[in-house]
């Protein structure tokens, strides 16, 4: 399993891997931003927790589609499901894989955009904290819708469909998150929610992931 | 350990192609199957394989044995030949993909990456994964195709050995291995055709 999680992070940093391209997305949205809404400090640093939070979001589903669709069309899938590691745990590390090139770099990158967007500096660490809780969440339900439209052609728009409502809870309680640690309020609640998320999701969604692969295998 | 296959039937996208098929593989044998087109022979491989449920009957050997390879190698075009091979090994539980290079002549190879190899090349890779498994029965689909005289000798090579160790090879081919082998041909064990006398079952 550790093999697999090594040969996908060899992949993604190799020619047309994907590597980076997450990260160039989210800081090219929120660049745009300040031109769109223009440039006053005080409405920029309200709305700049949803905008962080929406960007990275979006950032995340940019590389969905690829988890399981080269796999499946090069027919390493097939093997992996006939290989002695169970399929719940290839969806895992698959997850872990996109988590580590899409979300970790999100996570990273997240504090010095905040800055772009004059998030208020007592923020910045529940940025921090807020998507490196969230994205595996992130990361998890997509690999799950992944592996549903995973036999389907041009399956990647259906993807965005299925996965953006299930984001919605995890955008809530992310955006949450920062706002009221600008505000100076109390953040626990958000935070556990947050983290409530992305045990749940990491902890029940393998086997509905690998359900769906078994079945869109046949 | 054998390879006994009673009664199975199976389905290719819901219709039943296949029914009542039965043969049996022992130790050091091999099997051609044989067909036409579209009889169900990557559909039998398949559910042997454990990648789809049989409609009925059993195979007494746990897919848990069983190395199968497809018409698609499985490759990452940017891995290169040993990186590819040793990602399987890993899987699979071995060590020493050496041997495995030695024996489809990809030696010279081993550092290129897939990408740059010729279909000839990358269907040897596929083959030579075989080996890294470590699996007692191999199940293979059209495994000669775009292989040149010297591969499917080097093939032939390949699966007598896996023989001679114990092994079972199940072969679904259009053209001759270059060895002895018994055959098996599909087409009487064809699926009949179903016919729709209710209404319902028109939409089920």
């Amino acid at each position: 399993m550790i093999a697999l999680l090594s040969r996908d992070l060899a992949l993604a940093v190799r020619a047309g891997g994907g590597f980076g391209l997450g990260l160039a997305f989210f800081l090219i949205v929120t660049v745009l931003v300040p031109f769109g809404v223009g440039p006053e400090s005080a409405t920029l640093s309200r709305i700049a927790p949803g905008i962080l939070w929406v960007g990275a979001l979006l950032a995340c589903l940019l590389s969905l589609d690829r988890i399981f669709a080269l796999d499946y069309e090069d027919g390493s899938l097939d093997l992996l499901a006939t290989a002695p590691v169970p399929l719940e745990g290839v969806v895992a590390m698959k997850a872990a894989a996109h988590w580590v090139t899409t979300g970790l770099p999100l996570v990273l990158a997240a504090p010095v955009l905040g800055v772009l967007l004059n998030l208020a500096p007592a923020a910045m660490g529940w940025l921090v904290l807020g998507l490196g809780l969230g994205t595996p969440a992130l990361s998890m339900i997509g690999a799950f819708g992944a592996a549903l439209t995973v036999g389907l052609k041009r399956g990647g728009l259906l993807l965005s469909l299925l996965v953006l409502p299930l984001y919605v809870p995890t955008l809530i309680f992310g955006a949450e998150l920062v706002a009221r640690g600008a505000a100076g309020q109390v953040t626990a609640t958000p935070a556990a929610m947050l983290a409530a998320i992305t045990l749940a999701t990491c902890a029940l969604l393998p086997f509905a992931a690998a359900a769906a692969l078994r079945v869109n295998l046949r | 350990m054998e390879l006994t296959v009673s009664d199975l039937a199976c389905a290719r996208g819901g219709i039943p192609v296949l029914e009542a098929v039965s043969f049996a593989l022992r130790p050091g044998e091999a099997l051609l199957l044989r067909g036409p087109n579209g009889i169900g022979k990557t559909t039998l491989l398949r559910t042997l394989a454990g990648l789809q449920p049989a409609l009925a009957g059993t195979a007494s050997a746990p897919p848990e044995a069983i190395a199968y390879a497809a018409h698609a190698d499985g490759l990452k075009a940017t891995l290169s030949v040993a990186e590819n091979l040793t990602f399987w090994a890993r899987i699979f539980g071995t060590s020493g993909i050496d041997a495995a290079l030695a024996a489809f002549d990809l030696g010279d190879l081993a550092g290129r990456q897939a990408q740059n190899l010729s279909a000839g090349q990358k269907r040897r890779l596929g083959l030579a994964r075989l080996l890294v498994t470590g699996r007692p029965i191999w199940i293979l689909d059209e495994p000669t195709v775009s292989l040149d005289v010297a591969s499917v000798t080097l093939f032939g090579q390949a699966v007598r050995a896996h023989l001679a160790g114990g092994g079972m090879a199940l072969i679904a081919t259009h053209i001759d291995p270059g060895f002895d082998v018994a055959e098996l041909d599909l087409t009487r064990f064809r699926a009949a055709p179903q016919r729709l006398d209710d209404f319902d079952e028109a939409f089920a």
